[in-house]
């Protein structure tokens, strides 16, 4: 049994130098690795390139790293909800790539398995094939997109055990299983830590070969962006 | 006289078949839900990863776990099913989704659709749209006919940054119902009640094609 298991998340990311290229897992603040980004935020780490689907919100989320000016570089498919993001893009302190989201979401799978290229239908004839190669298929058109990878993946799960194999809850999987995949050093961050043997093999979602550091989480705030409830 | 958002929504509803798998965007898209008749059994696709996309959460059922495409907190339906954002796309791009209902700033005759970015205003990213209109094997866009400036949406060439080519198939405004014909053109199938083809004629300014008599939708 190899055992993956830090302490907590400041040992987990202690090593993530200035200017690594980061991958965090989340679909608006659903599912992201809360812990991690607390302990970035403590070693102030600089320079970061952000590989996530959002940006978080001012005060929670990727937005947190945004105030403290630890990202340079944001490659995400949607990042509307963050007055500071908007402020630091118009003045230049912050580069933006943006990528239709289920090309940022096959190109995160792509570098996790071996694929450096494949071609994708989305962004055709838009300026998102600028300066890509095209072809036609079947009497339609693709372009070329290149595999992403990362030198950290920082993704959190619902479960996982001592091994690193990982289940997650409900919508907050997203992005998490293939950046787990796509990082060259995977930190998971999860509720609930239990010794192999605890989960169920046949329900796995990550299987812990893509993760080399587990830690138990804490403190989960869970922050909700729309909170919507059925009319009384 | 032209149709509100739910009327649109109500109208978009009636396209809606039996057994099928649909996409709603956000906007009026997502109000179509509500007026699919009980006999029709779709599953709503949630492109964060969801499928079966149930109604919003009592209080005490709020889960942050659970979110749809818009982030707001939903619940699963009965037979829903939970995957990755590699997978749910894959079923986009697979073609296994049935129908996308989408909004639009403009459409042109051709079916180009823009709908992600104006320039000189904040860039707020394409999310899903891209990868969706490139995919689906139906698109229908919801939208109003002109902009807030009177200006008509539905043109002979698009002016804004395009999200997709030759894709969208039909399109449902506050005045009138239209299909995008695959050698060009919108073909005018009905109209909002009160609302006459002159005004119809007057607000598009892409080719319109108008054979007989066009009926009133009935909503």
């Amino acid at each position: 049994m190899i055992n993956k298991v830090v302490s907590n998340a400041e040992e987990a990311v202690k090593d993530i130098p200035d200017n690594a290229v980061l991958m965090l897992g989340g679909f608006g603040l659903c599912g992201i690795p809360e812990n991690c980004i607390s302990a970035l935020l403590k070693t102030g780490v600089k320079g970061l390139t952000c590989i996530s689907n959002n940006a978080g919100v001012d005060d929670f989320g990727i937005g947190l790293m945004l105030k403290t000016r630890q990202v340079k570089k944001m490659i995400s498919s949607y990042v509307g909800e963050n007055a500071e993001f908007e402020r630091q893009l118009l003045s230049g302190e912050l580069e933006v790539d943006l990528i239709p989201q289920g090309t940022l979401a096959e190109r995160i799978r792509a570098g996790g398995a071996g694929i450096p290229a494949f071609y994708t239908p989305a962004g055709y004839g838009t300026e998102v094939a600028e300066g890509k190669e095209t072809r036609e298929y079947h009497g339609k058109m693709y372009l070329l997109e290149q595999w992403l990878k990362a030198d950290f993946a920082l993704v959190k799960a619902w479960k996982g055990d001592t091994s690193g194999n990982l289940i997650f809850k409900g919508t907050a999987r997203n992005f998490n299983p293939m950046m787990a995949m796509a990082g060259k050093i995977t930190i998971a961050e999860v509720e609930e830590l239990v010794e192999p043997g605890e989960l169920d093999p046949n329900m796995i979602h990550t299987p812990g070969i893509y993760v080399q550091r587990i830690f138990q989480g804490k403190d989960y705030e869970k922050r909700i962006e729309q909170r919507t409830t059925k009319l009384k | 006289m032209a149709l509100d958002k739910i009327g649109i929504a109500k109208r978009i509803a009636q396209e809606v078949q039996d057994g099928t798998y649909i996409n709603l965007g956000i906007g009026i898209p997502t109000l179509v839900a509500n007026f699919i008749p009980d006999n029709i059994n779709v599953v709503l696709q949630s492109e964060n990863g969801l499928l079966g996309i149930g109604p919003f959460p009592d209080e005490s059922e709020v889960d942050a776990d659970l979110i749809n495409a818009g982030k707001q907190t939903v619940t699963t339906t009965k037979g829903s099913s939970l995957f990755s954002s590699a997978e749910s796309f894959e079923m986009i791009r697979g073609g296994h989704v049935d129908l996308t209902i989408l909004g639009a700033m403009e459409v042109s005759e051709n079916g180009d659709i823009s709908n992600w970015k104006i320039p000189g205003k904040m860039v707020k990213g394409m999310g899903g749209a891209m990868d969706l209109v490139a995919s689906a094997e139906n698109i229908i866009v919801a939208m109003q006919h002109c902009s807030r400036d009177g200006e008509s949406k539905l043109l002979s060439e698009n002016t804004l940054p395009i999200t997709g080519l030759r894709c969208v198939k039909k399109v449902v405004t506050d005045m009138a119902v239209l299909d995008v014909l695959p050698e060009g053109g919108f073909k005018l199938l009905e109209r909002a009640p009160g609302v006459s083809v002159e005004e119809i004629k007057a607000a598009t300014a892409g080719k319109l094609i108008i054979e007989g008599e066009i009926p009133e939708m009935r909503i």
